[in-house]
C-alpha cells in the first residue's frame, strides 16, 4: 500500500490512474494478474493459429498428413486447466470484493444525495458541499440515496463504484492513501447532463480536514449574504441549469430578471420576487416559466432558510 | 498458380445449369411478399437486417463524430443521448439478434437437413412480418420524440423521461415474438424433419448452434416481453412496479431485463460460433476436431447462460451474496467458449488451410473473439468489475464479442454461403481486402476503448475530460475506416450480384447437404434426394475441373488411393 501525502498529481500507469485508496492496489494487482494470464492465452491461441496457417496452408506439392479428429485427454485437459485458473480468478475477485464492501467498524460518515445532475455531500455537522472533502488515511463511509433516477458514484483513483438507487440507501467506503484532488463521476446513465454530473474528491492532509470543515460550515457567518449566495449557487448545483449571463440552459438565466414579470406555462404571469424564488426552490414544479420543461428537482429539506435567503440576495444582485 | 474455377468458361459450359431455381421460379411483388419459401424469406430478412445495420452504423458514426472533441462537436446533449440509445436498440434488436438465425439459419436449416422447407412455413413468414412491424414501431419512436433511455430501458429513468418509451417498448415486444416464432419453428423442424439417417450427432455444428439458440429464444424472450409490458403499465397507468415513487423497486427491473438480455448475448454469439465451426473445418479440409465437445458446449452455454444475468448488476445494490454467486457462475460459462476456441485450433492443426475470404473472416473471428472472451474475465472478477463496470472497458468488451465476434462471423458466413444463396461468385481479392480492412479498423476503433475504460472513462458520456481525447480520436478515426471497409465489403457483394460468375454447386468442397444441390437451389431445395454423407467427411468431396467445383466421390472416400491433394486448387 502506498501512502503519499502530497502526491495527488501522479499520472498513474498505462492502464490506471495512480492508486489512491487502500483497496486500489488489490484491484490493480488482480487486474494485472488477469492481464498477464490473458496475454499468455492470447499469444498462445493467435500464435498457434498463425503458425498453423503458415505451415499447413494449401499450396502446390503440400501433402496433408493424417490427424485425429478427437482426443479426449487433450479436450478434458483444456477444459480443466482454464477451469482451475478461473476458480482462482473468482476467488481473488471475491476476496477483494469483500474487502471493498465491508467497512471497518470506525468510519467517518458522509451522506450523499444524488439528483439530476448534481451531487450533495452532507457532513456530520449538517453542512452540505457539492465536492467530496475527506481526511487522508481515515476510513470514510458514504451512505447514499437518490432523489430521482439511478446514479452511480465512481472514483477511478479509488477503484470503486456504487449505484445510488432512489427509495433505498446504498453505501460504500474507502480509505484515501494519497492527498490531492481526484475526479468523481456519475457512472449510471441519468439523462441530459449525465456526463457533467461531476465532482471533485479533495483529500486533505492529516489535521487539515477538520479546519476546512469548520471554515466551510460557517459560510453564512463569515461572508456577506450576496457572496455566500454566490458560492451556494455554484456549490449546490443551481449553476448546472441556470446561468447568470443571460443565456438560457435547462432553466432560465437569472441575469436582470429579479422584479420582472414572467409568463408561466399555464399562461398566467408572475412577478419574480422573493416569494416566487423561494417557492421555486422548494416546490419547483408548481409554477414553471413558459418555454422550460418541468424538470427541476426540489431542494426542500436540503437548503436551510438562511441559505435560501442568501441565494435570493445573490439573484437580486444580478443586474 | 491458377487453376480450375479461375477459368469460368469451363465450368459454365459443362456444369448442369438447372433451368429453374427459387429466385427465378416466380416473379412480381407478391411472389416475394406472400412467399412461404424459407429461402425467399431468408433473403427478405437479409435485406432487412442489413438495412437495419446500415442505420445502426450511421448512428454509430454520428456518435463517434460527436466524441471527436469534448463538449459539443456536431450535436447537443439530448441528441447524443437519443443517438446512442437508438444505435444500441437498432443494432441489438433489429440486427444482431435476427442476423445469423433469421437470415442465414432460415436459408440453411432446411437445406442442411435435406428438407423442403421449415416445419411451419407460414409461421416463418409471420415471423418476418412481426420483425417488420417491430421495426416500424422502433422507427416510429425515433420520429415521435425519440428514445433516450439507453437500450436497457433502466427504471425509473424510463418511467419518467418524456421520450417515446411506450412506442419503442411495443416495438421490442413485437420483435420478441418474431424471435420466438423463429426459434419455435427451428426446434420443431430439427426434431421432425431430419432424414432417418441423420442422427443428432450427424448434424452440422451450425445446426447445433442454431438449436441451442432457438431454445434460448423460446425460453428467455417471453420474460423480456413481460418486463416491457410491466414498464408500459407503469408508464401509462401508473401501476407501481419499478418506480420507488409508486412503491416499486428499480433493481427488480434490472433483474427482469437481464434475465432475458444476458441469455440474449448467447442468442447473438452461439450462431456465430456455429458458423465458425463450419468455416474452420471446410477450409482446413479436415473433420472438425472434437465434434461432441463443440456440440455439447453449445448446449452448455445455452443453459449456463440463463444463470449469470446478475453479473450485469455487481454495483447495482443487489445483495453481496447474489453478486458472489453470480460471479462464480459467470466463470463457468467461460469454459465452454474456451473449449470451442481450442477445438478450432486443433482442427487447423495438420489441415490444408485455404485462405479464401470466408476463412479470413473465421481467423479474424478467432483473434477478436479471444480478446472479447478474455476481457470478460476482468469483468467477471468482482473486485475488478467494481472499477470497470459502466466504463468504456465494458463498451470495448461487448463490441469485441458482438461486432468482432457476431458481425465478423456473419460476414464470414455470408461470403461462405453467398454462392449458394445467389448463385454467384465474388472477387476473392476484394473480398479479402474488405476483410483485412474490417479487421484492422475494428481494432483501431475498439482497442483504445479498453485503455480509456480502465483509466476511468464512463460510458454514455457526451462530454469527457480532455485527457481522454487522444483515445477518442483514435477510436473515431478507426470507426470511419471501419465504415469505409464495410462499404468495400458491400461493393464486393453488389458487384458479385451484377457481374459475378456463376457459382458451381459446391465451390468449397464442403460435405454438408446444402452443397449437394445446385447454386442457387431449386424451389424445393433438391431435385433428387441428397446422398447420406457425414457433414465433416470432407474427403467425400472431390474437385472436378469440369464443374469448376467439387462433387461427391463415387467410392467411399477415406484413404482412397486416387486421392491426390495436388489436383485440388491451391488457391482461388
Amino acid at each position: 500500500m502506498i501512502l503519499a501525502e502530497g502526491g495527488g498529481s501522479d499520472n498513474g500507469s498505462f492502464w490506471f490512474p495512480a492508486p489512491s485508496s487502500s483497496n486500489a492496489s488489490q484491484v490493480d494487482s488482480l487486474f494485472n494478474f488477469i492481464l498477464s494470464l490473458s496475454a499468455f492465452f492470447f499469444v498462445l491461441i493467435v500464435g498457434l493459429m498463425l503458425i498453423f496457417v503458415v505451415r499447413y496452408r494449401r499450396r502446390p506439392g503440400y501433402v496433408q498428413a493424417p490427424a485425429s479428429d478427437h482426443n479426449n485427454t487433450l479436450e478434458i485437459l483444456w477444459s480443466v486447466i482454464p477451469g482451475i485458473l478461473t476458480i482462482f480468478i473468482f476467488f481473488r475477485g471475491f476476496m477483494g470484493y469483500l474487502d471493498m464492501r465491508t467497512p471497518p467498524s470506525e468510519t467517518y460518515e458522509i451522506k450523499v444525495n444524488a439528483k439530476k445532475w448534481s451531487w450533495a455531500f452532507q457532513y456530520p455537522n449538517g453542512y452540505i458541499d457539492n465536492d467530496l472533502h475527506i481526511p487522508f488515511n481515515r476510513p470514510v463511509k458514504l451512505t447514499m440515496t437518490s432523489e430521482d433516477v439511478i446514479h452511480s458514484l465512481f472514483i477511478p483513483a479509488f477503484r470503486t463504484k456504487m449505484d445510488i438507487v432512489p427509495g433505498r440507501y446504498t453505501s460504500m467506503w474507502f480509505d484515501a492513501t494519497r492527498t490531492g484532488e481526484f475526479p468523481l463521476l456519475c457512472a449510471e446513465y441519468c439523462g441530459t447532463k449525465h456526463s457533467e454530473m461531476l465532482a471533485n474528491v479533495v483529500v486533505h492532509p492529516s489535521g487539515e480536514f477538520e479546519k476546512w470543515l469548520e471554515q466551510a460550515s460557517n459560510l453564512l457567518a463569515t461572508l456577506p449574504p450576496v457572496e455566500a449566495g454566490k458560492i451556494l449557487f455554484t456549490r449546490r448545483g443551481c449553476a448546472q441549469c441556470h446561468t447568470i449571463d443571460g443565456s438560457a440552459r435547462t432553466g432560465p438565466s437569472f441575469k436582470g430578471t429579479f422584479g420582472t414579470k414572467q409568463s408561466l406555462t399555464d399562461g398566467s404571469s408572475i412577478e419574480m420576487d422573493e416569494n416566487y424564488i423561494r417557492e421555486s426552490i422548494l416546490e419547483p414544479l408548481k409554477k414553471v416559466r413558459a418555454g422550460y420543461r418541468p424538470v427541476m428537482p426540489s431542494y426542500k429539506g436540503q437548503l436551510k432558510d438562511p441559505e435560501i435567503d442568501a441565494i435570493i440576495e445573490f439573484i437580486k444582485s444580478l443586474k | 498458380m491458377s487453376v480450375a474455377y479461375d477459368e469460368p468458361e469451363v465450368g459454365e459450359l459443362l456444369a448442369p445449369v438447372p433451368s429453374e431455381n427459387y429466385l427465378n421460379c416466380s416473379h412480381g411483388f407478391w411472389s416475394w411478399a406472400a412467399t412461404v419459401d424459407h429461402k425467399r424469406i431468408s433473403i427478405m430478412y437479409l435485406v432487412s437486417v442489413l438495412s437495419a445495420f446500415l442505420l445502426g452504423g450511421i448512428l454509430a458514426l454520428m456518435i463517434r463524430m460527436e466524441l471527436w472533441t469534448p463538449g459539443r462537436t456536431i450535436m447537443d446533449h439530448d441528441t447524443y443521448n437519443h443517438t446512442f440509445t437508438l444505435h444500441g436498440a437498432v443494432m441489438t434488436f433489429l440486427f444482431i439478434i435476427p442476423s445469423i438465425p433469421a437470415a442465414l439459419g432460415n436459408f440453411l436449416l432446411p437445406v442442411m437437413i435435406g428438407a423442403k422447407d421449415v416445419a411451419f412455413p407460414r409461421m416463418n413468414l409471420g415471423s418476418y412480418y412481426l420483425w417488420l412491424g417491430g421495426a416500424l414501431f422502433l422507427l416510429a419512436a425515433i420520429v415521435l420524440g425519440g428514445l433516450d433511455t439507453g437500450w436497457t430501458f433502466y427504471t425509473p429513468y424510463s418511467t419518467t423521461t418524456n421520450s417515446s418509451v411506450i412506442t419503442a417498448s411495443m416495438g421490442v415486444f413485437i420483435l420478441g415474438f418474431s424471435s420466438i416464432f423463429t426459434g419455435l419453428n427451428f426446434i420443431v423442424t430439427m426434431h421432425t424433419m431430419r432424414p432417418p439417417w441423420m442422427t443428432w450427432f450427424k448434424l452440422p455444428l451450425f445446426l447445433w448452434a442454431i438449436y441451442a439458440t432457438s431454445i434460448i429464444q423460446v425460453l428467455a424472450t417471453p420474460v423480456l416481453g413481460i418486463t416491457l409490458m410491466l414498464l408500459i403499465a407503469e408508464r401509462a397507468l401508473g401501476i407501481g412496479i419499478f418506480d420507488p415513487k409508486l412503491g416499486g423497486d428499480p433493481v427488480l427491473f434490472q433483474h427482469f431485463f437481464w434475465f432475458y438480455s444476458h441469455p440474449a448475448v448467447y442468442i447473438m454469439i452461439l450462431p456465430a460460433m456455429g458458423v465458425i465451426s463450419e468455416l474452420i473445418a471446410v477450409f482446413s479440409r479436415k473433420p472438425i476436431f472434437g465434434y461432441r465437445f463443440i456440440a455439447y458446449s453449445s448446449l452448455a452455454i445455452a443453459l449456463l447462460g440463463f444463470l449469470v444475468w446478475g453479473h450485469h448488476m455487481f454495483t447495482s445494490g443487489q445483495s453481496r451474496i447474489s453478486a458472489i454467486v453470480f460471479s462464480a457462475l459467470t466463470f463457468t460459462v467461460s469454459i465452454p467458449s474456451a473449449i470451442k476456441v481450442f477445438n478450432w485450433l486443433a482442427t487447423m492443426y495438420r489441415g490444408s488451410i485455404l485462405l479464401v475470404t470466408p476463412m479470413c473472416y473465421a481467423l479474424s473471428f478467432i483473434f477478436l473473439f479471444t480478446i472479447g472472451g478474455l476481457t470478460g474475465l476482468f469483468l467477471g472478477a468482482l473486485a475488478v468489475d467494481v472499477h470497470l463496470h459502466d466504463t468504456y472497458f465494458v463498451v470495448a468488451h461487448f463490441h469485441y464479442v458482438m461486432m468482432g465476434g457476431t458481425l465478423v462471423a456473419f460476414l464470414g458466413g455470408l461470403f461462405y454461403w453467398w454462392p449458394k444463396m445467389t448463385g454467384r461468385m465474388y472477387s476473392e481479392t476484394w473480398g479479402r481486402i474488405g476483410c483485412l480492412g474490417v479487421f484492422v479498423a475494428f481494432n483501431l476503433t475498439f482497442f483504445p476503448q479498453f485503455i480509456m475504460g480502465s483509466r476511468g472513462m464512463p460510458r454514455r458520456y457526451y462530454n469527457y475530460p480532455p485527457q481522454f481525447q487522444f483515445y477518442h480520436q483514435m477510436s473515431t478515426v478507426g470507426s470511419f475506416l471501419l465504415g469505409l471497409s464495410l462499404c468495400v465489403v458491400a461493393g464486393v457483394l453488389i458487384h458479385s450480384l451484377l457481374r459475378g460468375r456463376k457459382a458451381p454447386a459446391n465451390p468449397w468442397g464442403a460435405a454438408t447437404l446444402e452443397w449437394q444441390t445446385s447454386s442457387p437451389p431449386p424451389l424445393y431445395n433438391f431435385d433428387t434426394d441428397p446422398v447420406e454423407v457425414d457433414p465433416y467427411d470432407l474427403e467425400s468431396q472431390v474437385f472436378d475441373p469440369l464443374l469448376g467445383g467439387y462433387r461427391l466421390r463415387e467410392f467411399p472416400a477415406r484413404n482412397h488411393p486416387d486421392h491426390d491433394l495436388a489436383s485440388e486448387p491451391a488457391r482461388v
